[in-house]
């Protein structure tokens, strides 16, 4: 039995002359949330159609619970999937659309009602896809890729078009999966969403990874900012020149002076403030947030 | 492969698709027969390119199913649209891509695919056959044509045999439509150019040299379901026919086979 639900070693797609990912490699653990990062057109999505055995890679291999990709049909009854948003019958309704996938896949029929309920569409079960909202839409998608009680979800911006309450019900869902034993692996833009239920992290940036391992390693990597806000706005100038002395780069942002700088820095200003006759109203750590990691290390604002 | 069936009889059974299918079928095939006898005495002729089939032949044992082999041809329209339609909704859709993780064997959904569609021909085809012989049964004692030999052991072999005739027909209007959507990826690309090539390009080609009936796919499928005709024999009609659609499924199942699905 494998460790890693995923694991992808030197995989790249070129199409034409155009290198949409670049000899990439990465593993997910088993039984974790693995967030999947990277802007529009970093090759997420044709990551995800090579480890699903829609498109053939051009170079590397890859393993999905332990199967080589070349052959789907061998883990494809155990994984879950929503890729490039919902897509279904408009003229079926959405628990005929469940049927057509419950049947094509030998599942159990009866898990389609099960899993409207699931995912709040018990009541429009009924009602023809090509009414349904955007929200229920993607909830139906979700639905669809839990029909064959996986062991691994690969769900690309499973949130898109949900409402505040329902991101925190996909977000409750993903968690209470991968608590059962379900590894996730799942993309989106919203990376405030990713930093709350991700264990591990998969960046990419043009078709390259910039980091994939544990969430935790990646912050702490990370320099954390200590921000001060003094008495007297004028007084921010001063602060920003005592960081600067001791060698670190500072800026004035609102009314508050940010500080790049370790934490154990931030007595050391507080007593240099103090006798430079700053009175300080605050002066917090703060670790940066997944977004401006990712923006860090890609570069990209 | 029984479950890929499954899955696409569900999508078959819609009822816009199944009711909105089988009334034209209802309607054209009644409208086919019906027209033999109403225009009998026409001189503009009771049947294709202003033949005209007289009572003595609609008496014969194959009168019963004049109608019914006059209307295969449209069948196959019919037949070539469903199946372009069904087939390249999933791309346009982009439901190929769920269809694809939940069954990876693509030949097997490509085969469950055109069972399940073979399988709503044979509804059509067999609705045809019954309105068909029924309108002749009713109309033809009111233009005097004997139906004394049509149920006759003769008359039942022929009711068989053309039934097997536009069967084969159908089915192979179906698969180029299934090529066609395979290809073009567009339900109104595939079915356009199908409609456009069955009834126009072909009828064009077949009135400017005459002996391009013998080589045109759409015809061979048309006289298959007649039984042959003067010009082209049913065997001659069979083997090409067969190779064109042959050719075509061989091509479009490598391509889905190989190809990148990427939307």
């Amino acid at each position: 039995m494998p460790n890693t639900a995923i694991s992808v070693s030197d995989l790249s797609k070129k199409y034409d002359d155009r290198l949409a990912v670049s000899h990439i490699n990465f593993e997910v653990p088993l039984g974790t949330v693995c967030g999947f990062v990277g802007p529009n057109g970093s090759g997420k999505t044709t990551t995800m159609r090579m480890l699903l055995g829609l498109i053939t890679p051009t170079t590397g291999q890859g393993h999905i619970l332990g199967e080589p990709i070349e052959h789907p049909e061998k883990y494809l009854s155990r994984v879950g999937a929503m890729i490039e948003g919902p897509a279904f019958y408009p003229a079926l309704s959405g628990h005929e659309n469940l049927m057509v996938l419950a049947r094509l896949g030998g599942f159990p029929v009866e898990r389609v009602q099960i899993l409207l309920e699931k995912v709040g569409l018990g009541e429009r079960g009924k009602s023809k896809y090509k009414t349904y909202s955007l929200g229920m839409k993607q909830r139906l998608g979700i639905a669809a890729a839990l029909l064959p009680d996986p062991k691994l979800l690969m769900l690309d911006e499973p949130t898109n078009g949900l409402d505040p309450e329902g991101i925190q019900e996909v977000r409750a869902l993903l968690r209470d999966l991968a608590n059962d034993g379900t590894t996730v692996f799942v993309s989106s833009h919203l990376l405030s969403e990713l930093e709350i239920i991700s264990d591990h992290i998969v960046m990419l940036r043009k078709g390259e990874i910039v980091f994939a391992g544990p969430i935790g390693e990646l912050m702490t990597k990370q320099q954390p900012t200590i921000i001060a806000k003094s008495l007297e706005h004028a007084e921010l100038a001063k602060i920003v020149e005592l960081a600067e002395k001791s060698g670190h780069h500072a800026v004035i942002r609102n009314d508050s002076v940010h500080i790049l700088a370790p934490m154990d820095w931030a007595p050391i200003l507080n007593k240099a403030a103090f006798e430079a006759g700053i009175t300080l109203a605050q002066l917090a750590p703060q670790l940066p947030n997944l977004e401006e990691t990712f923006f860090e290390m890609t570069g990209d604002k | 492969m029984l479950n890929v069936v499954r899955a696409e009889l569900r999508k078959l059974r819609r009822p816009t698709l199944f009711l909105g299918t089988m009334g034209a079928v209802l309607f054209f095939s009644g409208l086919f027969s019906a027209l033999l006898y109403l225009l009998i005495d026409s001189p503009q002729g009771n049947a294709d390119r202003g033949q005209v089939i007289s009572r003595e032949v609609l008496a014969l044992a194959s009168g019963g199913v004049q109608g019914f082999a006059s209307v295969g041809g449209f069948l196959g329209i019919i037949a070539l649209c469903v199946f372009a339609a069904q087939t390249a909704q999933e791309y346009t859709y982009g439901t190929l891509r769920n269809l694809l993780v939940r069954q990876p064997s693509r030949m097997k959904i490509l085969a469950g695919k055109l069972i399940s569609m073979m399988i709503f021909a044979l509804v059509m085809i067999i609705l045809s056959a019954i309105v068909s012989i029924a309108t002749s049964v009713i109309l033809a004692p009111t233009v005097d044509v004997s139906t004394e030999l049509w149920f006759s052991s003769a008359g039942i072999e022929y009711i068989y045999t053309t039934f097997v005739n536009v069967a084969i027909s159908v089915v192979g209007f179906g698969i180029i439509g299934m090529v066609l959507g395979l290809l073009l990826r567009s339900p109104i690309s595939a079915i356009s150019f199908g409609v456009l090539w069955l009834l126009i390009v072909e009828n064009l080609l077949v009135a400017v040299k005459s002996s391009t009936q013998s080589w045109l796919p759409g015809s061979q499928l048309t006289i298959i379901a007649s039984g042959g005709s003067f010009d082209v024999t049913y065997s001659h009609a069979l083997a090409v026919g067969g190779a064109y659609v042959a050719l075509g499924a061989l091509v479009a199942s490598i391509l889905f086979v190989r190809r990148d699905v990427a939307n």
